[in-house]
């Protein structure tokens, strides 16, 4: 088991230092001059020099690469252009709201997913509703699906606020915000998890033990919560290691829908005033999200599966 | 040989019928871009047969060639994404060891940088827009071909027709091109036409954002951003292109269900 540790959280690293690298190499190839892109045309030499210092332009690429990745590994990820303040702070600000909406919405997609697939699976008229239902909602973009909820639920019959976030002070308030956001994910990544639990489930019902287990007169409902659940959410669990991506993404994009003050708000605000440190801050900081919700979802399955043992 | 399933029939059905409105674009006589300011956010009627948007441009007109720029990102973007991943994958699999290694942790970082966040590097580095756009979400599919492709290979590479290949002298290069690459066409078929869904998908959410292709060229993403802030007016100009869209990428999802259970040998 712990070599398995070590050797997962090893693979981990390895993926965020390339994966970084990558950033950085993608912002060395910026076509033209960062410096001038910031101040504009009209500089004086002055401000110029000492931008080019202050962003480290003056060295060679390779050792400001290393420059970059010392500091980077010391969690300090430079300076705003745009708002002058640290990137850690600045994001430190935003994360909070993302997290909560990915956490919010996995938790709903979940909660959606595995009741209806237990149910398609015990109601054959059901399945082929649920099935044709949940292959459409798939294919609707999250943006539409949050535009469709703003336009029934904030607009149309104005239950929820349609846009904007109170802050985390108010928590009847911001949970108030957060609904339909939330509600957006969740259906979204519903869509493919229910899918993924009623193929599982499926496989599961053609073992023996769930013959034996009809055998000996066990109701079918109790066969599918006892006897299948449990060995079927196991491949589930691989499967939502990959959704770490797509519920980030899925969760900025809802943020823009909802005009909520978050990572991707700022991505884009960061992208338009090419503000190169924070860009560069927020992408990686996003990757590095990303490997650690796949690190933590390998984890847990070998947690939750006593067969695996990691020798 | 079988009847067609219900996914392959509906899917292709739904593909053709966006490949049409694509093509309908060429016919339809109308500017995308030529505002009617006597008619905005106009409800469907004989002159605009599918209403107008808040600037008073024809719906229909829009929403065709939105068809076609969406249908053109996408199949550069998965063409990208299928050329790159197959070729990697291909050379993964049968080469293995170091080349193995190497190329399959550069796909788990490439797996942690999805199409959005390649797309805000490519829009730093040449500005937002279609070819920024384009490239990120190729660059995002190819994990999702590398996979497909190199599993493939392992699996090919002990079967007697290629050691047959390999006891008459064949090198690498030609195993991989006569041999592994017309073998995994089923499979990377299927790959393909999900991942052209997922590429509709990713394109329209990049010009949502204002990442994609730029106003005031049609798009389907864009055009419900600039209907989003009239959604109380009118749900129209919202309703068109959110539909026609999730409708294409019902296709295409469908295509790719029904082309696997076609191909897969267990059935």
């Amino acid at each position: 088991m712990r070599s398995f540790l070590l050797r997962r959280v090893l693979l981990a690293l390895a993926t965020l230092w390339l994966a970084s690298s990558l950033v950085f190499a993608f912002l060395l190839l910026l076509p033209g001059d960062p410096v001038q892109a910031i101040l504009g045309l009209e500089a004086s030499p002055a401000a110029r020099q000492a931008l080019e210092r202050a962003l480290g332009l003056d060295k060679p690429p390779w050792e400001r690469y290393a420059d970059w990745l010392t500091r980077t590994l010391r969690l300090d990820l430079g300076e705003s252009i745009r708002y002058g303040k640290p990137v850690g702070e600045l994001l430190g600000e935003r994360i909070p709201l993302t997290l909560g909406l990915v956490f919010l919405g996995l938790g709903g997609a979940l909660f959606l997913a595995l009741p209806l697939a237990l149910l398609a699976l015990r109601f054959p008229l059901c399945d082929l509703a649920l099935s044709g239902l949940m292959a459409c909602l798939q294919s609707v973009p999250t943006f539409f699906l949050g535009v469709v909820l703003l336009y029934a639920l904030a607009v149309h019959l104005p239950l929820f606020p349609a846009s904007g976030f109170p802050g985390f002070s108010h928590p009847w308030e911001a949970l108030r915000h957060l609904f339909l956001p939330a509600l957006t994910l969740a259906l979204s990544r519903a869509a493919i998890l229910f899918r993924m639990a009623r193929g599982s489930l499926l496989e599961v019902m053609g073992q023996d033990y769930i013959r034996t287990a009809r055998a000996k007169g066990v109701p079918e409902t109790w066969v599918l919560i006892k006897h299948a659940l449990k060995p079927a959410s196991l491949p589930l669990i691989t499967v939502l290691g990959l959704e770490g991506g797509f519920l980030l993404t899925g969760a900025v994009v809802v943020e823009v829908v909802f005009a909520l003050p978050g990572m991707g708000s700022l991505a884009l605000t960061a992208l338009e005033a090419r503000d190169y440190p924070l860009l560069q801050g927020l992408v990686l900081v996003m990757a590095a999200l990303i490997v650690l919700f796949n690190l933590l979802v390998d984890l847990l399955y070998g947690l939750l599966d006593p067969r695996v043992t990691y020798a | 040989m079988r009847s067609p399933s219900p996914s392959l029939l509906v899917g292709s059905l739904l593909v053709g019928l966006f490949l049409l409105l694509a093509l309908a674009s060429l016919l339809y006589p109308v500017d995308p871009n030529a505002p009617d300011f006597l008619h905005r956010l106009a409800p469907p009627s004989p002159t605009h047969p599918l209403g107008t948007d808040p600037l008073g441009r024809d719906l229909l007109a829009r929403l065709l060639h939105g068809a076609k720029n969406a249908l053109l990102v996408g199949g550069i973007a998965v063409s990208v994404g299928f050329s790159l991943g197959v070729a990697l994958g291909l050379v993964a699999g049968y080469l293995g060891r170091y080349w193995d290694g190497a190329l399959s942790l550069l796909m788990e970082a490439l797996y942690a940088l999805p199409g959005l966040l390649l797309a805000l590097l490519f829009a730093a580095l040449m500005g937002p827009g279609v070819l920024s756009s384009m490239l990120a979400v190729g660059l995002s599919m190819v994990p999702a071909f590398f996979r497909v492709a190199r599993a493939g290979a392992m699996a090919l590479k002990a079967t007697p027709f290629v050691e047959a290949a390999l006891a008459l002298g064949a090198g690498p290069a030609w195993v991989i091109r006569r041999h592994l690459f017309p073998n995994l066409l089923g499979p990377l078929l299927v790959q393909a036409s999900l991942a052209f869904a997922a590429a509709l998908l990713a394109e329209a959410a990049l010009s949502y954002l204002g990442l994609g292709i730029q106003p005031p060229a049609p798009s389907l993403g864009r055009m419900l951003r600039e209907a989003q802030g009239f959604l109380p007016l009118s749900p129209y100009p919202a309703l068109v292109p959110g539909l026609a869209l999730s409708l294409a990428v019902l296709g295409f999802n469908l295509l790719g269900d029904g082309l696997r259970d076609r191909l897969d040998p267990r059935r």
